[in-house]
């Protein structure tokens, strides 16, 4: 039904902008933006008590725009990205998506998560096609698409490996191109890169900002590490711990291009703004650091 | 220096083969003295009288009912009818069996209401010991080989049942998130993410499953048959033979060598996509 659904709704746009060659990335204007006002998620724990994970969360991030939502552990980064993709529904508040409330899940949605949600009995073409043929694509225009992003995210030749035959970031570039495949209007990442090596990180980082830049979905982009919420967002959310609410919104002004994050590390305006952010974030990581050494203990 | 590396490269290769052929020499011969310590040991023991061959049968005996079962045939017809009619009634029984456990286990695990509801119950006739269900069986239904088949497929139900069910339980629910969030139905949900994912344990409850079916073939033709393995079996009671017991237990073993062989050929293409398995348990 939401497949169908979905198909009607591309239809219609491509009536509306007949020009556009089919699977033409470029179309800023689909980018939806989103609205998160007064978001509370309450949750019921196994011994019937209520756990607030985000409380009064209010957000706005434009169309296209790369926001990233930095905290310490636990502090329902995670239930906020669930809440937007419409796989639970908020106790209060509204989540819009392209000014349409956020009711069952959200159209135009992909999520990228830190395990790799990849499917194990899958070849990585399968893995990759699956977007397209939930979508009611034929299953060999699915293909020829998805051999396409296995070669943007360089990986042809591997059509026909298992995930369990690749490296890390190779599996990465596989949930990315799974990911991005549907030209997503949101993308919303959770801590994809966390389980990787420092070097990979930044290998992976590079192409997901030169595939967004081509793309340019909205991106909401979880993760610890503030060095990466600099360099690849556009705006940086600090969030506080349990319950999860907004502390401060920093807007990264770095141009873009942005070209090599490693790079860019280095720069005067990025090592202002990310000391600038941490002075925020450092009293958060402390206390949430306490508060859990605390239950520990 | 490269010659040397080569030399020092094949030298190595040479010696590692050595020893491999070294190793797989010896696991054979200590499987063959192994054979022959326990059946000599048999034959030894029943020869001197220290046992009594009346009761335990005798391996030399036992080969010359085998190559009777085989010549002669038996009071039912042919060996081989018997065998086919046996083998028929394990292979519907396994089929039925694992047809109804898949469905069930994975309706039950996706379905907590339904699991909730028929779960007790499950456990409650689990609990009971089903071989006696072939009396009924065969009083309900005679001495043909549909009691036999439905003895087969109850006892094969269960294996299959809760590995299905615990299968789907065991579903990553990051998979299915991601699925849904790309648009999937419940239907397309169970396709492409519940059904593989429990797969695994549905395959690896099939090697016990097919034994369960040879068992309960076996014994539901023991209770009463008009033909089969197991009827030979309780005609060589009867009249105090062991050794054509002995005899149809080999038939039997070999036959469900070959069915394993069979379903792990299948485990193989099924399940190609896992990581080199490798534990110790493998290796047997």
């Amino acid at each position: 039904m939401k497949g169908l659904q979905r198909q009607r709704g591309l239809s219609v746009m491509n009536a509306i902008h007949p020009n556009r060659p089919p699977g033409a990335p470029e179309r800023t204007e689909d980018a939806a933006g989103i609205d998160i006002v007064g978001l509370t998620k309450r949750y019921l724990t196994p011994k019937n008590e209520t756990f607030t994970a985000i409380r009064d969360v209010t957000l706005r991030v434009e169309p296209g725009q790369f926001c990233a939502i930095v905290g310490p552990t636990g502090c329902g980064k995670s239930t906020t990205l669930a809440q937007v993709s419409g796989l639970e529904r908020p106790s209060a508040g509204s989540v819009r998506v392209h000014d349409q409330l956020v009711d069952g899940i959200t159209n135009g949605v992909s999520y990228m998560f830190q395990a790799d949600a990849l499917f194990p009995w899958k070849t990585v073409l399968g893995n990759v096609l699956i977007g397209p043929v939930l979508l009611g694509t034929p299953k060999k225009e699915a293909t020829v698409l998805a051999r396409d992003w296995l070669r943007r995210v360089g990986l042809a030749g591997f059509e026909d490996r298992y995930p369990h035959q690749l490296s890390g970031g190779m599996r990465k570039r596989v949930a990315m191109a799974a990911a991005l495949i549907n030209n997503p209007r949101i993308l919303l990442m959770d801590e994809p890169f966390g389980a990787l090596d420092v070097q990979t990180k930044a290998i992976m980082q590079n192409e997901l900002l030169a595939l967004w830049e081509e793309l340019r979905p909205s991106v909401l982009f979880i993760t610890h590490d503030l060095d990466e919420a600099v360099a690849l967002a556009d705006k940086v959310v600090i969030m506080t711990s349990s319950p999860g609410t907004i502390k401060d919104v920093f807007d990264i002004d770095l141009p873009r291009p942005r070209g090599d994050v490693q790079k860019i590390r280095h720069e005067e305006r990025f090592l202002e703004l990310q000391g600038q952010i941490w002075e925020s974030l450092k009293d958060e990581v402390t206390r949430a650091y306490k508060q859990s050494a605390g239950v520990a203990a | 220096m490269q010659e040397q590396e080569k030399a020092q490269a094949s030298e190595l290769k040479v010696s590692a083969r050595r020893a491999m052929n070294r190793r797989t020499t010896w696991v054979w011969a200590g499987r063959a003295i192994l054979a022959f310590v326990v059946i000599g040991g048999w034959q030894w023991f029943t020869t001197e009288g220290w046992v009594d061959k009346f009761f335990f049968g005798q391996p030399t005996e036992i080969w010359n009912s085998l190559v009777k079962l085989f010549t002669e045939g038996t009071a039912f017809g042919t060996i081989w009818e018997n065998l086919w009619v046996t083998m028929q009634e394990a292979i519907y029984g396994f089929l039925l069996g694992t047809l109804v456990g898949v469905v069930l286990g994975i309706l039950l695990g996706s379905n907590k209401y339904l699991s909730e509801v028929v779960g007790p119950y499950i456990r409650i006739v689990n609990s009971i010991p089903r071989i006696v269900l072939g009396s009924i069986f065969i009083v309900a239904f005679g001495l043909g080989v549909f009691p036999k088949v439905l003895l087969a497929a109850v006892l094969v139900f269960f294996v299959v049942f809760f590995n299905a069910f615990q299968g789907v339980r065991e579903v990553d629910q990051n998979l299915v998130g991601n699925v849904r969030v790309l648009g999937a139905s419940p239907l397309q949900v169970a396709i492409h993410v519940t059904i593989p994912s429990a797969m695994t344990w549905i395959i690896a409850s099939l090697h016990t499953a097919f034994g369960f079916a040879i068992i309960g073939a076996l014994v539901a033709e023991v209770l009463g048959a008009q033909q089969g393995i197991g009827l030979i079996i309780s005609q060589a009671q009867g009249t105090f033979d062991p050794n054509t017991v002995f005899a149809c237990m080999v038939i039997i073993a070999v036959i469900t060598l070959g069915a394993e062989y069979l379903i792990a050929l299948l485990e193989h293409t099924l399940l190609k996509w896992r990581p080199p398995n490798r534990s110790e348990a493998q290796a047997i």
